[in-house]
């Protein structure tokens, strides 16, 4: 056999082997020069619009580098005085329209537009100002805009869309109008947005960034009256180093923990020990509804995104979905029920906050169902980001902290429990605690590597205690979509189903700190794997705190209290707000309302002949004076469809005869 | 004199059973989502939120989309349109035969601007265009659906003088 | 022999109906039923027509049909016969005389002359520069100077009628295409023809589908761009509306070259009458059974569908045209990969140009030679171009390539116009060649034979084809201006030299007719117009400073004038024309002085005033004060 000569292609005078690159942008790179980017992203689809990643190709003049395949023999240089000037001029037209308060931008020092503008030498802008303040964009709890920054590389729009399947964003208008926005212009926490926080995890400037609750934090951790206590989730951990330009992957706790006693909290707890109570409830919950109590596939439900997404777009899945709070939820319910006595304080006092990787579970702390007595379980939810911007406000140099441990009996986890912060974590939890559970010949500690690994989805059968488990594991919610038609469909089997949000779990979500190389999530896993590793107890089951927990409240997994505590149910969302359409106009005032629902859910059960004929009807009737008949968008009854409601009362699979009796109903009490 | 637009269906219920019908012609297909949008666009003489919405959910698309389109392309209106839509060419040809003395005077006489494009009677929406083809007569007013060559300001005037009269006849 | 399958049409068998039929008329009017007629009422003109000929007694065919055995006089209508300044027009025919600018009330006068008398209507012909009555197209110079092949048609057949078109030796190429010539054949025939792409590149038509030929795919589609968005420009409008057969037939031959499996036609909505004849030819095409499962025959199938435009510019380009149809925002994409690679639906598709396909059915009936035997030689056939701005006879033209400016303004063009008057070179300043694209050609350039390669050449290009004649007092920074509101409202927004660098470029502008601009303005807009033609994604931004770049080139003492001398000297930009005093007709009565806010004006009593322009601010008020009209 021959060897193949190795083909290359030039580089700036250098000859560069061409490997499995994408494109030459990725070429350029891997041969050591970081070209300037905006709108390249590695897990996106490629753009080309910020142009910044111009190269000069011979023969083929100036190109962008992003949207070019690298070709044996191409001759490519990247720092010519033309490029210089062309990434200059165009840096400078993007300042021109921009709203560049970096001093009090949240993305400020992790921003890549100022980060180019600083690299690239652009030290004044030649042109008229065009930028022109937009309103920020508060509406959601999870994510904020300010549009003012937008550069309109169109990360967000393609990774909510590529990645999440959601389309929450998009552009809008065009040439300069053009916008990057929700639907009808409206905010984020009125649309179909599921609070992961991608988009603004993508974003390279603070157009988009995570809703910051700094504030809030200071006052409690200031306030004497108020007892603080702290939960830390598993991901923050390994990313916590990356705020203060430390390497990541490397295990914060320790400093974190003893970070936030000098800032002010009376107790830090592990959100690693619900994690631990969460494998226990769920693995129950698990075998029962294979014992024929449940419908299977079950789903695990500790990422908001996903429950968010299931309740919006799969409204059918939610019988599905494991009943189980999430490991924050389930800490903000024990903390309300016991942390009071615990430290004594009165119940109004007590301040829980948790500290995340992620955004949406600053919207899950908003849910209702999560609260007692009309209170927050959760009072404060800080992502990685806001306590690194916490510890740098507190003037604390971290490097003089010493490692502290957590405070009893909340702090105590395994490391089952610390892999929750990656893709695969809690599916490898439920493995080993069933493989001890069932009498498995295996070690407790075992790794269960075929759930492990970088991928999106994984499908893996697995026998614990001689019994084969169908597993799915699935990170990015496009992937989840994709995995449940399998499943629908029947090409794919699983038992267990865990999705998470966020592409490689937690350790890749919103909140983390910035990470605009890409290359700290894969540092993250690492550190989880090795956290876990040096753990001394590493299976759920072996957690004495959970042991405890259930002997002296909770009598045994799945009872009624634990249920009462730590389970909750699921309902369909719409999407969008309120947009009804008329269908009937009538000369009377205080018309009877009538809605009909032509959500997806609905309109796939018919609802839409079913409309036609009942307005219809209600016209042949004459009835149109008294009754006001609107399509609305779901009713949140999805599962029941078609749904109609009719003045208070909501009439489920309706037919036009019962709305009509309905109508009936109520106009003869009205 | 000029036609007014074909008349838009007239009830609330008539404009949804036609939606439907237009979503059914074109199969659901999202592909086939600019048509959809045009002829909804004619039922409605624009393109209301809701209905925007209904077509989303109808072709699964995420409405963001839907509204992405929907401002994309110039000839989508978000607000309705007065019932005598005035295009006026400020095309190459039409603009070196001077068509902006034209406009100025159009949206003087019917208080309109740059931004304020339809009269608060509903009657007149004044907009630009770049060349309706016909630049051999430039310059160039459609009405509706109405060429008008080689116009003036006076003349362009009279056209609308003619038009509010009509309409002012019970 | 050919086959001759029930089901499918006969051409040959219609176009012989046909033929009789018309053998069988006693005489033809032909009334020009294209936009620009139509709205000059052609219609009213017909209907009348009509109406007085059967008054007359005269008898009358109204519609040509093989069955039908009538004999008469047949009025019958066409589309767009380039000349529509002077529409509604009317030819008789076998005299083929051209009446022009007939109204209704012309009518009772041509019944009697020309249909009863038999003798033209003198006042309705057209008369030349000199005055001189010309009897019919070969006598006026707007006609006998162009080399109409692509129109050769339009303006003579009923748009209207597949019978016609066959009749005209229609639909014959694309049946010897698909039945007798080889997909590599046709491919190399095209390309030994040396037809480039009439859309506006200019790319090799042969080149081009032989990418897409050799292409492995079951699935591949030929797509007509019939977007011509280009203000100023409306040839293949009038292609359309005038023979929109001959389009699907190039469709067809495309087609079977490439393998195309389906064709689509994405069309202006702003030209609703080439939107209704395109749709009515596909139908008739495929009632007839010429588009359908089985193509001559073939046992292929081959389907077209029209699709409308939304009304953005960027949607003529291949990516964004392509984003369209599939139910995107007309956002362009990087190339490569090419439509030809992957185009619609990731299929391999070719995208050509109405008069590119309008073209080739053409070709392939004249054959490579005689095709060649026009234009020059990295250039060959002709070139369709809109005629229009300040030119004697506005209208659609089709020309050799290699043919000068001088030609098409004086000779076909007539001359340009002035004041309302025809004028001669000294009047003419400029010629805005390819629209937003493209750029100008002076006084320098009328005898430069244009084509592809002497235009791109001299900064300019062929583009599509507008051609906008402009006369000494137009203002050339206006007209660049003009050009980049165009393309600053149709930037698609997507990449940042484009979109942030055409606003910039016109607030500049702005500056520069505003009065507000100084020489560091002209460095400035030259430095981001270089950065937005380098560094855009599309073509819209690459060409969108051409205009302005050609314009500060040939005309940079008129920028200097409005950035130093802060004086327009034509006089449109109003902020930098402040008024004069004609002293010709200044009395001296000094009403202006008192009227001038700032004491700009001065002058001694009874003789003309003067205007201290360092002191006017462009107020207006001493024309209005004026009675003798002296201030403008
Ligand atoms: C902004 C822009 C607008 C264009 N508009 C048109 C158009 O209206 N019609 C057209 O045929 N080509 C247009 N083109 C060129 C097309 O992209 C394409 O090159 C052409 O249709 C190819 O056909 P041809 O090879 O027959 O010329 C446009 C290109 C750009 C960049
Ligand atoms: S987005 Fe970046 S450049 Fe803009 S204000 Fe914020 S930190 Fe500054
Ligand atoms: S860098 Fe300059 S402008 Fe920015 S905060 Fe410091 S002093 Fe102010
Ligand atoms: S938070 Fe997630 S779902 Fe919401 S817009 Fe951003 S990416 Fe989309
Ligand atoms: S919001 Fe951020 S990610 Fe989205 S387009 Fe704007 S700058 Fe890009
Ligand atoms: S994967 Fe983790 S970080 Fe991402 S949304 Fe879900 S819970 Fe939050
Ligand atoms: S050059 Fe202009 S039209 Fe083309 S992609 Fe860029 S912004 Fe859009
Ligand atoms: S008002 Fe008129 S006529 Fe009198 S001085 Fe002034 S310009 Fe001359
Ligand atoms: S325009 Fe006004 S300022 Fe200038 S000369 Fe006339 S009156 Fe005086
Ligand atoms: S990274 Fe290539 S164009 Fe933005
Ligand atoms: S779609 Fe949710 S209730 Fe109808
Ligand atoms: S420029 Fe006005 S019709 Fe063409
Ligand atoms: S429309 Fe009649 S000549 Fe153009």
């Amino acid at each position: 056999m021959t060897t193949t000569a190795t083909q290359t292609l030039t580089i700036d005078g250098r000859a560069v082997s061409i490997a499995q690159d994408r494109n030459l942008l990725e070429a350029i790179r891997r041969s050591g020069i970081d070209l300037p980017t905006f709108c390249y992203h590695s897990e996106l689809s490629v753009y080309g619009a910020c142009r910044l990643c111009v190269v000069e190709v011979e023969g083929r003049g100036v190109q962008a580098s992003c949207s070019i395949t690298p070709e044996p023999g191409m001759v490519v240089r990247t720092a010519t005085p033309q490029l210089r000037k062309l990434r200059k001029t165009t840096l400078e037209l993007l300042l021109a329209n921009h709203d560049g308060h970096c001093t009090t931008c949240d993305k400020a020092a992790r921003c890549r537009l100022e980060d180019l503008s600083r690299r690239l030498g652009v030290d004044r802008v030649r042109f008229q100002r065009t930028a022109a303040p937009k309103p920020a964009d508060r509406s959601s709890p999870a994510v904020h805009r300010e549009m003012g920054k937008c550069i309109l590389c169109g990360d967000c729009v393609r990774v909510c869309s590529e990645v999440q399947g959601v389309g929450a964003l998009d552009f809008a208008f065009r040439g300069s109008d053009t916008v990057v926005q929700p639907a009808f212009g409206r905010g984020l926490g009125d649309a179909d947005c599921v609070h992961c926080g991608q988009c603004s995890r993508v974003c390279p400037t603070g157009a988009l960034v995570p809703a910051s609750d700094v504030e809030a934090a200071w006052e409690a951790f200031g306030d004497p009256q108020r007892t603080v206590v702290v939960q830390i989730a598993p991901a923050v951990r390994v990313a916590l180093a990356e705020t203060l330009d430390l390497p990541a992957g490397g295990d914060a706790f320790g400093i974190l923990c003893a970070a936030l006693r000098r800032l002010g909290a009376d107790a830090v707890y592990d959100t690693g020990f619900t994690a631990d109570l969460t494998i226990v409830e769920e693995a129950n919950e698990f075998v029962k509804r294979v014992q024929g109590s449940g419908p299977l596939p079950m789903f695990t439900s500790c990422c908001p995104s996903w429950v968010a997404y299931a309740e919006k777009f799969q409204p059918d899945l939610l019988p599905n979905l494991s009943t189980c709070k999430s490991p924050q939820q389930m800490f903000g319910a024990l903390a309300r029920k016991l942390l009071p006595a615990h430290h004594g304080c009165d119940p109004k006092d007590l301040t829980v906050i948790s500290v995340m990787p992620c955004t949406a579970k600053k919207f899950e702390a908003t849910r209702p169902e999560f609260s007692t007595d009309g209170r927050r379980d959760v009072d404060l939810v800080l992502t990685t980001q806001e306590i690194g911007r916490l510890i740098a406000g507190s003037g604390l140099d971290l490097k003089t902290v010493t490692p502290e441990q957590p405070d009893l009996p909340f702090g105590m986890k395994t490391g089952a429990g610390i892999l929750f912060g990656n893709s695969g974590g809690v599916t490898e939890a439920v493995l080993r605690y069933a493989a001890a559970v069932l009498g498995d010949g295996r070690l407790k500690h075992h790794e269960f590597t075929e759930v492990r690994g970088p991928e999106g989805t994984r499908i893996a059968s697995v026998d614990v205690g001689g019994q084969t488990l169908h597993v799915a594991v699935v990170s990015g919610l496009a992937n989840a979509k994709r995995l449940l038609a399998e499943v629908k469909a029947g090409r794919v089997k699983a038992d267990l189903i865990e999705v998470m949000a966020c592409p490689g779990g937690c350790v890749g979500g919103a909140g983390q700190p910035v990470d605009h190389v890409g290359t700290a999530r894969a540092c993250r896993a690492a550190g989880i794997f090795a956290a876990d590793r040096a753990e001394v107890m590493r299976n759920s089951a072996e957690n004495p705190a959970v042991g405890e927990l259930y002997r002296e409240h909770l009598e045994k997994p799945n009872s009624h209290q634990a249920h009462d505590l730590l389970h909750t149910h699921y309902h369909p969302r719409r999407r969008l707000g309120d947009l009804d359409l008329l269908l009937t106009t009538g000369e009377q005032r205080d018309r009877l309302l009538v809605q009909a629902c032509l959500g997806t859910s609905c309109h796939l059960r018919g609802g839409q002949p079913m409309v036609h004929a009942l307005v219809a009807a209600v016209e042949a009737r004459g009835l149109h004076d008294r009754v006001d008949v609107r399509a609305t968008f779901c009713l949140e009854r999805c599962g029941e469809g078609p749904n109609v409601r009719v003045g208070e009362r909501v009439v489920s699979s309706a037919t036009v005869e019962t709305v009509l009796a309905a109508i009936d109903e109520a106009l003869v009490q009205a | 004199m000029s036609t007014a637009c074909a008349p838009a269906p007239a009830t609330p219920r008539a404009q949804f059973a036609r939606v439907t019908e237009i979503l059914d012609h074109h199969e659901r297909d999202p592909a086939r989502l600019v048509p959809i949008l045009q002829e909804v666009q004619e039922a409605y003489r624009y393109l209301p939120q809701e209905v925007m919405a209904y077509v989303a959910t109808a072709l699964d698309l995420p409405p963001s989309k839907v509204f992405g389109v929907a401002t994309f392309y110039a000839h989508f209106a978000l607000a309705p349109k007065g019932k005598y839509v005035i295009k006026l060419c400020d095309g190459t040809a039409c603009h070196v035969k001077e068509s902006v003395p034209i406009l100025d005077a159009l949206r003087k006489r019917l208080g309109l601007s740059e931004a304020k494009k339809t009269t608060d009677d509903q009657l007149f929406t004044v907009e630009t265009v770049s060349c309706l083809g016909a630049c051999g007569l430039a310059p160039v007013v459609l009405i509706n659906e109405d060429v008008h060559g080689q116009m003036t300001p006076q003349s362009a005037v009279r056209l609308v003088e003619g038009i509010v009269a009509q309409e002012a006849k019970p | 022999m050919s086959c001759t399958c029930s089901s499918t049409y006969d051409i040959d068998q219609a176009a012989i109906g046909y033929g009789q039929a018309l053998d069988r008329t006693t005489r033809r009017i032909v009334l020009c039923a294209g936009t620009g007629c139509l709205s000059a009422g052609a219609l009213k003109v017909r209907d009348a027509l009509v109406r007085q000929i059967a008054d007359a007694g005269l008898p009358i065919v109204v519609e040509l049909k093989a069955e039908d055995e009538a004999r008469g006089i047949q009025v019958g209508l066409s589309g767009c016969q380039g000349f529509c300044q002077q529409g509604p027009l009317v030819t008789v025919l076998p005299e083929n005389l051209l009446y022009c600018k007939v109204t209704e009330a012309d009518v009772p006068e041509i019944v009697a002359t020309t249909l009863v008398g038999g003798k033209p209507v003198d006042r309705l012909l057209y008369r030349d520069n000199g005055g001189q009555a010309c009897r019919g197209p070969a006598e006026i110079p707007f006609y006998s100077q162009q080399s109409r092949i692509v129109l050769a048609q339009c303006g003579v057949i009923d748009p209207e009628s597949l019978e016609a078109y066959c009749h005209a030796g229609g639909y014959r190429q694309a049946r010897r295409a698909w039945r007798d010539l080889g997909d590599k054949e046709l491919c190399d025939l095209i390309a030994a023809s040396g037809l480039r792409g009439r859309g506006g590149g200019g790319f090799p038509t042969g080149r081009k589908w032989e990418a897409c030929r050799i292409q492995q795919s079951a699935v591949k589609y030929i797509i007509c761009n019939a977007d011509e968005g280009d203000p100023g420009a409306f040839m293949n409008r009038s292609v359309m509306e005038g023979n929109p057969h001959s389009v699907l037939e190039g469709m067809m031959i495309a087609a079977k070259a490439i393998g195309a499996t389906a064709g689509w036609v994405y069309l202006r909505a702003e030209y609703p009458l080439a939107v209704k004849r395109v749709k009515r030819a596909v139908a008739d095409a495929e009632a007839a059974g010429l588009l359908g499962d089985d193509v001559f025959g073939t046992g292929r199938g081959f389907r077209i569908t029209v699709m409308e435009g939304a009304g953005a510019f960027v949607c003529g380009e291949e990516t964004a045209l392509i984003a369209s149809i599939e139910g995107h925002r007309g956002m362009p994409k990087p190339k490569p990969p090419f439509p030809a690679e992957k185009g619609l639906w990731n299929k391999p598709t070719v995208i050509n140009n109405v008069e590119t396909l309008a073209m080739v059915p053409l070709i392939l009936d004249m054959g490579v030679e005689a095709f060649r035997a026009r234009g020059t030689k990295g250039s060959p056939g002709t070139k369709t171009f809109a005629l229009t701005g300040h030119v004697a006879n506005t209208g659609l033209i089709e020309v050799p390539f290699g043919c000068t400016l001088r030609q098409i303004v004086f000779d076909i063009g007539g001359g340009v116009v002035m004041d309302g008057k025809v004028c001669g070179e000294e009047a003419f300043k400029a010629v805005q060649i390819g629209g937003p694209s493209g750029g100008c050609l002076t006084r320098e350039h009328l005898d430069l034979k244009l084509d592809y390669d002497s235009l791109r050449g001299v900064g300019a290009m062929v583009g599509s084809g507008g051609m906008v004649v402009m006369n000494t007092k137009t203002c050339m920074v206006d007209v660049a201006r003009f050009f980049m509101t165009f393309t600053t409202a149709e930037s698609c927004g997507k990449c940042v030299p484009c979109r942030e660098g055409t606003r910039q470029m016109l607030a500049m502008l702005d500056e520069v007719v505003g009065g507000r601009a100084d020489e560091g303005t002209l460095a400035r807009l030259a430095d981001v117009a270089q950065t937005v033609q380098i560094a855009s994604l599309c073509g819209l931004g690459k060409t969108a400073p051409s205009p302005v770049l050609s314009t500060m080139r040939l005309f940079k003492d008129e920028y200097l004038a409005h950035v130093v001398a802060k004086r327009c000297p034509t006089r449109t930009c109003k902020a930098l024309s402040p008024p004069e005093i004609d002293a010709e007709i200044c009395k001296g009565c000094g009403l202006c002085i008192k009227a001038c806010p700032v004491g700009a004006i001065s002058g001694e009593r009874k003789q003309a005033h003067r205007i201290d322009y360092a002191k006017c601010i462009s107020c207006g008020a001493c024309i209005t004060s004026c009675k003798f009209k002296a201030v403008a």
